[in-house]
């Protein structure tokens, strides 16, 4: 393959000697969310160990498309900025149905803003970055350390873990099962997945080669090179394309995967032979979740929790906000400023999160992979039309592309700009020392914007000076405001000038929310 | 906006014989298409949620 995979050193643990202390966490699977979850709790000083059943970064390039949160929450995290340098930086995706253009997005319109819309990155590339950094933080990493068995208890849980030279205990306060789609976590807990299982296939080639494709996400529906069913093209760095091809449900998996079926295939989409296949894989349309995130000590994050279909970047990205979502949260509780309760706001945030992400994707499914009779008969409708009328144009779903949802809170609101109300992610904008979302985080703060900051125990005050985008952004029409954010950067509440005192209820209540 | 459900077109015979002339020569399959697509040109010209969801039910009753 392209990529250069380097084993990380499988290292005895000390359990196998004795008795461990009790861990604070353990996360089980240094995929990107279990790594993110790691920092993340790092940086709010909290110590994990992470276990993991293998040695190397993904194996394929798997979740590609990385979105403005996600890089913005890497960047929290400290990879963010290496992320985009080293990715392929988009915003434009456009949609064909056969040979014709019939619809086009740009994610991203508007300048004033550190992270771009969206950056094609491979899975192993994150992971490489994340790694390095959660050992420069000095995170207990254990390779080849294999969860076989989780046993929850009233206040901890305790894990057997094997390795290459025996098994050993190990227990900790709150497990984090960040250990992917297929989670053997969920199996041991006796839990199971509810929702939809759609009978569609599709094939993922990685392949390299010298081209000049656009930085554009292309989409087509019935092309002329792979007749009566759907592709989708993108860019990655090093002279990677990700090709995904419609299989349809009655084709045999174990056939499609031979490189001399798949190779003819490609050929089609590129109209040529100069590539080499890097890397192939199927997969099986599946929308479904976990009904609950939180169970006892343990806590489902990412595609543990929850899995979606491909095609709108909903899979990696949700994730990154469970972990946004979790990582202070939990933090408080061990540090023993909150209540276990408070792991509830998790919970129902993220199921938010979750199930929007499944509407959209099963929707999404839907269109590209509608079953015979009506649905076909309204998707071809919708085909035919856009390649004349504008009306069906955005009707034409290949995938609506992850952005960050608004969880729906009861919080105290003022007249200002609608894309900054609670419960949304602060708005990023230049201010003199760089970016607002790189002074926001990590604690609560309280956003003084033409105003003084009134002192808030447990806050941190910040009163940039007020610049265009900073006035468009969260002021509009407002000569001042004060904002309340949460340390995961998400609008906790907002007014048009607000005392100490209130400011201290909101808090209160982002904590129990 | 309340979905209007009086008589709305002034020659309602003139237009049933057009609805009926458009589909004429198509096959079943070609009728079903067409009728896909007037159902979303129709829709779009309304636009008004609230008298696409009482068409929609109104269609839907007693099917």
């Amino acid at each position: 393959m392209a990529y250069d995979y380097q084993p990380f050193d499988y290292v005895p643990p000390p359990g196998l000697n004795g008795p461990e202390a009790r861990h604070k966490v353990a996360i089980i699977g240094a995929g990107p969310i279990g790594l993110a979850m790691a920092i993340e709790l790092a940086n709010h000083g909290v110590p994990a160990v992470v276990l993991d059943d293998n040695n190397v970064v993904s194996v394929g390039s798997r979740a590609i498309c990385w979105s403005k949160r996600s890089l913005e929450i890497l960047d929290r995290l400290g990879v963010g900025e290496q992320s985009v340098t080293k990715g392929v930086t988009w915003k434009v995706g456009r949609t064909f149905h056969r040979a014709q253009e019939v619809f086009n997005f740009d994610l991203l319109p508007e300048d004033g803003h550190k992270m771009p819309a969206f950056v094609n990155l491979q899975q192993y590339y994150v992971e490489e970055y994340l790694v390095e950094r959660a050992r420069a933080l000095g995170i207990d990493l254990r390779w080849k350390n294999k969860v076989v068995a989780v046993d929850p208890r009233a206040d901890h849980a305790v894990l057997t873990v094997e390795t290459p030279d025996g098994s050993y205990a190990l227990e900790a306060d709150w497990v984090i099962a960040c250990d992917g789609a297929r989670s053997p976590v969920r199996g041991m807990l006796g839990l199971d997945f509810e929702g939809e299982l759609f009978e569609e296939r599709f094939l993922i080639a990685d392949i390299q080669m010298e081209a000049d494709f656009p930085s554009e996400r292309w989409f087509w529906f019935e092309p002329d090179f792979h007749t009566g069913q759907s592709a989708l093209l993108h860019k990655q760095p090093d002279n990677i394309y990700r090709i995904d091809l419609q299989l349809g449900w009655d084709t045999d998996p174990e056939v499609e995967k031979q490189p001399e079926r798949i190779i003819p295939r490609i050929e089609r989409v590129v109209g040529h032979k100069n590539f080499t296949l890097d890397w192939t894989s199927i997969y099986t349309f599946q929308c479904r979740r976990l009904r609950n995130f939180v169970h006892g000590p343990v806590l489902f994050v990412g595609d543990s929790a929850h899995i979606v279909s491909p095609f709108g970047a909903r899979g990696g990205n949700g994730g990154l906000q469970d972990v946004d979502a979790l990582g202070w949260r939990l933090a408080a509780v061990v540090k023993g400023a909150q209540e276990a309760d408070i792991l509830a706001g998790y919970d129902r945030e993220r199921v938010f999160g979750a199930d929007e992400n499944l509407l959209n994707s099963s929707r999404s499914t839907r269109f590209m992979s509608p079953e015979d009779g009506v649905e076909r008969l309204f998707r071809d409708a919708v085909l035919h039309l856009a390649s004349r009328v504008d009306f069906a144009r955005p009707m034409v779903n290949s995938g609506r592309l992850s952005r960050p949802c608004v969880y729906p809170l009861i919080a105290p609101d003022a007249d200002l700009p609608k894309g900054a109300r609670p419960g949304a992610v602060a708005p990023d904008a230049p201010v003199a020392e760089g970016w607002l979302l790189n002074a926001l985080g990590g604690e609560f703060v309280v956003l003084a914007l033409g105003a003084d900051a009134p002192a808030v125990p447990g806050a941190r005050s910040l009163a940039p000076k007020v610049n265009d985008h900073l006035q468009s952004r969260y002021l509009g029409q407002a000569n001042s405001a004060i904002y309340l954010i949460r340390p995961d950067q998400i609008v906790a509440a907002r007014w048009l000038s607000a005392s100490g005192d209130e400011i201290a209820a909101a808090m209160q209540a982002a904590w129990g929310a | 906006m309340a979905l209007t459900t009086k008589p709305n077109i002034a020659d309602a015979d003139g237009f049933y014989a057009k609805l009926l002339a458009t589909h004429r020569g198509l096959s079943e399959a070609q009728s079903h298409a067409l009728n896909a697509r007037l159902v979303l040109i129709l829709s779009n010209h309304i636009g008004d949620a609230d008298v696409l969801e009482a068409a929609l039910a109104l269609a839907r009753d007693g099917a």
